[in-house]
């Protein structure tokens, strides 16, 4: 089967991706891609033709396959969002490189975002948790959820983890913002610049001082043993607290928004400590915060009787396959009771989120206790006017109002 | 049953440990350990799904 068969001549290719409505449901045409195929066909913003991956099955392989590159510094990479247009060389570690260069890199991370390690630091988030919720308290409504609980969650934890002074936290989150959300590539760069510099000047400081931290670890067990340079440590750690700033904020806040609007299912949160991770785990299918990841196929691959020639764009849709219904049954329904097994809201395969764990456990211990310690807390405005972020980026509002 | 691991494949996710906790765990590096004992299996029925759970393939269960 050709490339054009999938869909019939002359029809029109839509553009990906598109913006929300509801803050926590996919945009009304991503719902009628989901068809008898496990993909369909997009075109991105600068018109090239990308393959969009809809099946939970099919995805989950995909994602797993390593005929897929990740390899952000091809030239033939496939871009999605304006801001990355111009690329520059800029080659991220982790998220930005394949294996082998993938697995040095995040061999040496895992440990501090292992299992064990994220037990160990759960009393210190829900005491972190206990303080926003006091002051959210003492202040009264209306609160803005995002800026008062939801961003300085994950923002204390990732600083805390890395190393990195809370403290210069208005501009870290500003310029982290700031990259992410850029509309051009000369803003993204902008905001680069400023982050990266700031980071270059915590390493150096850190390898003449240092103190208790990931990054500490990575100068003292990499750096100044040769595994890594310089350059390398200060890319890890832009990496991580961007990834830590721009994920579980949306989580947190998207979550709650949705818990809200369901208030029957804050019930099934509250009613049994060991049903949050379960909630948890149904509120990052339904929400799927991460909407898509980018590959490039480095050789012909059958998705569906469909071939994906090498050097295709795929861009694979997690919130599409979160909603399959051949995986999970009514998909378009949130079910607090439901075991949402197998979601893809971290991804798969080899770039599965490295903070995943972390991430659990800030949004395990973040709703519960909000929703126990503020009974009745609701949003302060209808659902359409709950300001959202753009269809390119995590997904989430930019700010919440909320009341009790 | 047989369950094998490969710890070469494995990125230190921990869905392993988080599935199926008793019967694997994670060593100081955050790669996937089965605890001493269940390498012939176990009556633990959550042992079924970590294959699915883990992203990168490296549990497997051998029924024989």
């Amino acid at each position: 089967m050709t490339k054009t068969e999938i869909r019939r001549p002359g029809e029109p290719v839509p553009s990906f991706p598109q913006d929300r409505t509801c803050p926590y449901q996919p945009p009304k045409a991503y719902t009628e891609w989901r068809g008898d195929a496990p993909l369909t066909q997009v075109t991105l913003f600068d018109g090239r033709p990308a393959w969009l991956i809809t099946g939970h099955a099919e995805g989950r392989a995909l994602l797993a396959d390593p005929r897929l590159s990740s390899d952000w510094g091809h030239p033939a990479f496939p871009v999605v969002v304006r801001r990355t247009e111009d690329r520059a060389g800029l080659a991220f570690p982790l998220i930005g490189v394949d294996d082998p260069l993938h697995a040095r890199q995040r061999r040496m991370l895992i440990p501090s975002f292992g299992v064990k390690r994220m037990n160990a630091i759960r009393p210190r988030l829900q005491s972190l948790v206990d303080r926003l919720v006091d002051d959210m308290l003492a202040k009264g409504p209306v609160a803005d959820l995002v800026s008062a609980f939801a961003l300085p969650v994950p923002s204390m934890a990732i600083c805390e983890l890395l190393g990195v002074p809370y403290d210069d936290h208005d501009f870290f989150e500003e310029s982290s913002r700031n990259f992410v959300g850029a509309a051009t590539s000369a803003e993204a760069d902008a905001a680069f610049a400023e982050l990266y510099k700031y980071l270059h000047g915590l390493v150096v400081k850190k390898q003449a001082e240092p103190q208790d931290g990931l990054l500490d670890d990575l100068i003292a067990r990499q750096l100044e043993e040769g595994g890594l340079d310089h350059n390398e440590v200060v890319m890890i750690a832009f990496v991580l607290l961007v990834a830590g700033h721009e994920t579980t904020v949306n989580a947190i806040s998207l979550g709650a928004l949705a818990l809200m609007q369901h208030p029957e299912q804050i019930e099934v949160l509250l009613e049994d400590p060991g049903a949050v991770s379960r909630v948890v785990d149904e509120l990052l299918r339904f929400t799927s915060v991460s909407d898509y990841m980018v590959r490039m196929a480095k050789e012909d691959i059958e998705v569906g009787g469909t071939t994906i020639k090498a050097g295709d764009a795929v861009v694979v849709s997690i919130t599409l396959m979160n909603r399959d219904a051949k995986a999970y049954e009514d998909p378009d329904v949130f079910d607090a009771r439901r075991h949402a097994r197998h979601h893809v809201g971290f991804g798969h395969g080899i770039h599965q989120c490295l903070g995943q764990n972390l991430a659990r456990a800030e949004l395990e211990i973040a709703l519960s206790t909000l929703f126990t310690r503020i009974p009745g807390l609701r949003p302060a405005v209808p659902l359409d006017e709950v300001p959202i972020k753009a269809g390119h980026d995590a997904q989430g509002p930019v700010e919440l109002p909320v009341t009790w | 049953m047989r369950i094998t691991i490969d710890r070469d494949r494995c990125i230190g996710s921990g869905q392993c440990a988080m599935t199926a906790p008793g019967v694997f765990t994670q060593d100081d590096d955050a790669l996937v350990t089965l605890v001493p004992g269940y390498e012939e299996g176990t009556e633990d029925p959550r042992v079924h799904d970590v294959p699915m759970a883990c992203p990168v393939q490296a549990v497997e269960i051998h029924e024989d």
